[in-house]
């Protein structure tokens, strides 16, 4: 994700999106009538990332990663703490009037709660129109309506539909209406923040499909945000993992599923429960102790070692960069991709395909 | 049999008509045995469960038939106080969402203390050193301290296991579990699984796991009972259903979620959506989701059917209806097909031939 560890991928083309050392601190004041500044919120502290035409960046983490804080800043509804948010090249984070406006165009974001991201007053049409109020010299007055139906035929929703409103629609409808809002403006990329993390099983696989679809006929880019890993192996090229605000591993779904050499990837990896009750017996759990520490207050070096069973005196005073592990830099293996773990090693643990 | 529900139907009154949340659900749990119910939002999963523990809001909800067998007593015609010895002591519920569920004005250790001054006639004092006994059981660290705090000072993963310590104090026979980790994230997910499986390993206690996961279920279950639109569709031992589900649901379900150790293409995706359980289709209530439907799905409702699998005969000749309400129709229900295996589809054969072939594939 830095300079010096471009991925391996073949598609490592001109990105759209370059995120460069990204920081979000939300201040903590104490009580009291002087609010004077205690401390700070470290959500987001130092995140890099490539992001290419037509590609999938899936960004996986648990509450308080900062995962949800960087779909934010990523579509300027939040001002970065420090570092650089690069759309095609030119820094985003410092643009402000109209500039900010015409870049804001091209990248959407589509929401996890399909239930408060619609405003309930409002029909489907003018939802999924407003858009263009804001953004008038993409679609002329009069050409607003039809192009409104033809984004909600997009999604699979009835156009006929364009007078209902939210509560007349199911779950997996409003999450459809959602992301037609996000299509409306034809952008480059969307990022997504758990969109079908509220949806049962057999309608997130419908949305599942509608996304890739999407993807493959406009050449969308997608950040795609998530805490189900199997749904954002599904779905991504390339992998991020985030913990306590930082990227602890990246790399291509193969290198990151099958061969992750951070031990929290591993312990991520290996909680997560298998369709597949014959690796009931097969699977080894890394069980992990305690909860994660307050992003106020982050452990000094390695931020995951007060729940590492590796962890020893180094790990406490030196943070480990996001690199290629010195022991994989040689190879052609899976492993060699980046991994930041002073003692990084490779260890598989989802079960092999098809074992069962 | 420790419980038995039998031809369960509960319906709720709503602006827009009755709702029939659960349409003659009959399921047993054996001691020590772990069922999985798996359903989707709107299947009367959570339902079944409230009525067996008795929380079911009445009015709006109401059971218009059926039995709850618990240790051979039918709950359902139970005097309101003998209900509640049972409730707590014999069977006890874990919920999703533990900061709804816990009281926000009372200290963890003064709620898990009063489970026995209210059920066993404790002193104050004992029952306090009981509930930091039962605050270490789940592994909570500095249970003593800990005792004293309100349950917002807990983190996700350790409400969740007060939860449990409340579920488990009384020693009951039976837990119902409903979604117990959907709301915690994955590593904490574990952890409390993982308690979860110890403390059954340790007391025999049979569990109810209400989940939507089928992950979850494929690492815990002994059973599973699949739910749709408030039937029980598909009744298996977990291996067997995961090997070849015999209903187009589950065998819809299964296909429909990503794997992690593959990366897989278009998924399969049940079309449309469940019915609203104020209008359910005649017939069988997929069969509008359903590949397989033909005219005979949209007239006859499907009974559960025995499911003889490998190279068996169905026992029963098919006619499992009315879920076993006396001898020879329980006995029936026992035998099933092969370990138990019932179906609610027309063609569940045929389903299961698919699910070979496609395994073989």
């Amino acid at each position: 994700m830095t300079p010096t560890s471009a991925p391996l991928s073949e598609r490592a083309a001109e990105p759209v999106l370059e995120v460069r050392d990204l920081v979000k601190h939300y201040p903590l004041t104490g009580g009291g009538l002087i609010r004077r500044r205690t401390g700070a919120v470290r959500a987001v502290d130092g995140v890099s990332f490539r992001l290419g035409a037509g590609e999938t960046l899936g960004v996986v983490g648990e509450s308080g990663c900062g995962k949800s804080t960087l779909a934010r800043l990523l579509v300027s509804l939040e001002r970065p703490t420090a570092g650089q948010i690069r759309y095609r090249g030119e820094d985003i984070t410092r643009l402000s009037g109209r500039a900010l406006k015409a870049v804001r165009r091209n990248i959407q974001m589509v929401f996890q709660d399909p239930y408060t991201s619609l405003n309930p007053r409002m029909t489907v049409g003018d939802i999924v129109g407003e858009p263009y109020e804001i953004h008038p010299e993409v679609a002329p007055r009069g050409d607003r309506r039809r192009r409104v139906r033809e984004l909600l035929e997009v999604v699979g929703l009835d156009p006929g539909h364009l007078n209902r409103y939210p509560h007349q629609f199911s779950g997996g409808q409003r999450q459809r209406i959602g992301i037609a809002r996000g299509l409306a403006l034809r952008p480059e990329i969307i990022v997504a923040d758990e969109p079908v993390s509220a949806l049962d099983v057999s309608v997130q696989a419908q949305v599942v499909n509608l996304l890739a679809g999407l993807q493959r006929r406009f050449g969308l880019a997608y950040v795609f945000i998530a805490h189900d890993l199997s749904v954002v192996r599904h779905i991504s090229d390339r992998i991020g993992v985030m913990y306590l605000g930082r990227t602890v591993e990246t790399g291509t779904d193969t290198q990151i599923y099958d061969h992750p050499t951070h031990p929290y990837t591993q312990a991520l990896l290996s909680a997560v429960p298998v369709p597949d009750p014959a690796a009931r017996d097969r699977r080894a759990r890394i069980l992990l102790s305690g909860d994660v520490p307050s992003p106020a207050d982050p452990p000094s070096g390695c931020r995951f070692r007060t729940r590492c069973w590796k962890a020893r005196e180094r790990c406490a005073v030196e943070v480990p960069a996001l690199a290629v592990p010195e022991a994989f830099r040689d190879g052609r293996t899976p492993a060699r991709h980046p991994s930041a773990c002073h003692f990084a090693e490779e260890r598989r643990v989802v079960p092999a395909e098809g074992a069962a | 049999m420790l419980l038995d529900v039998q031809d369960l139907r509960v319906e709720f009154r709503t602006r827009d008509g009755i709702a029939r949340a659960v349409n003659g659900v009959s399921y047993g749990v054996d001691a020590g045995e772990t069922l999985a119910v798996l359903g989707e939002s709107g299947s009367g999963k959570s339902v079944t469960a409230q009525a067996v523990m008795g929380i079911l809001d009445t009015p709006p909800g109401r059971i218009t038939g059926g039995r709850i067998l618990f240790r051979g007593r039918d709950l359902l015609t139970l005097p309101e106080d003998a209900r509640r010895a049972v409730r707590g002591a014999e069977m006890a519920m874990v919920f999703q969402d533990a900061l709804s569920a816990l009281n926000p004005v009372l200290t963890v250790g003064d709620q898990l203390a009063e489970m026995f001054t209210v059920h066993r006639g404790m002193s104050r004092r004992d029952a306090r050193a009981r509930a930091v006994e039962l605050m270490d059981r789940v592994r909570i660290p500095a249970a003593r301290q800990r005792a004293g705090q309100y349950p917002h000072q807990f983190s996700g993963g350790m409400r969740q296991r007060i939860m449990i310590a409340m579920a488990i104090a009384l020693e009951p026979a039976l837990i119902i579990a409903d979604e117990p980790t959907t709301a915690l994230d994955v590593t904490v997910q574990a952890q409390v699984m993982d308690l979860l499986a110890e403390l059954r390993r340790e007391t025999g206690t049979a569990l109810v796991l209400i989940t939507h996961d089928l992950g979850v279920v494929a690492d815990v279950a002994d059973r599973i009972a699949v739910m749709y639109a408030g039937r029980i569709v598909e009744t298996a031992p977990v291996h067997d259903l995961y090997r070849a589900p015999a209903h187009p649901y589950t065998r819809g379900l299964l296909d429909s979620i990503p794997r992690l150790d593959r990366k897989g293409r278009e998924l399969y995706a049940i079309k449309g959506l469940p019915p609203g359980l104020t209008a359910l289709p005649a017939g069988c209530a997929f069969h509008p989701r359903c590949p397989r439907a033909r005219d005979l799905c949209r007239t006859d409702e499907p009974p559960l059917f025995p499911v003889a699998g490998e190279g068996q005969v169905a026992g029963a000749g098919g006619d499992g209806r009315g879920a076993g309400d006396g001898g020879e129709a329980r006995r029936a229900w026992d035998a099933g097909g092969a370990g138990g295996r019932r179906s609610a589809c027309h063609f569940w054969r045929e389903t299961l031939d698919d699910a070979d072939i496609s395994a073989a594939v």
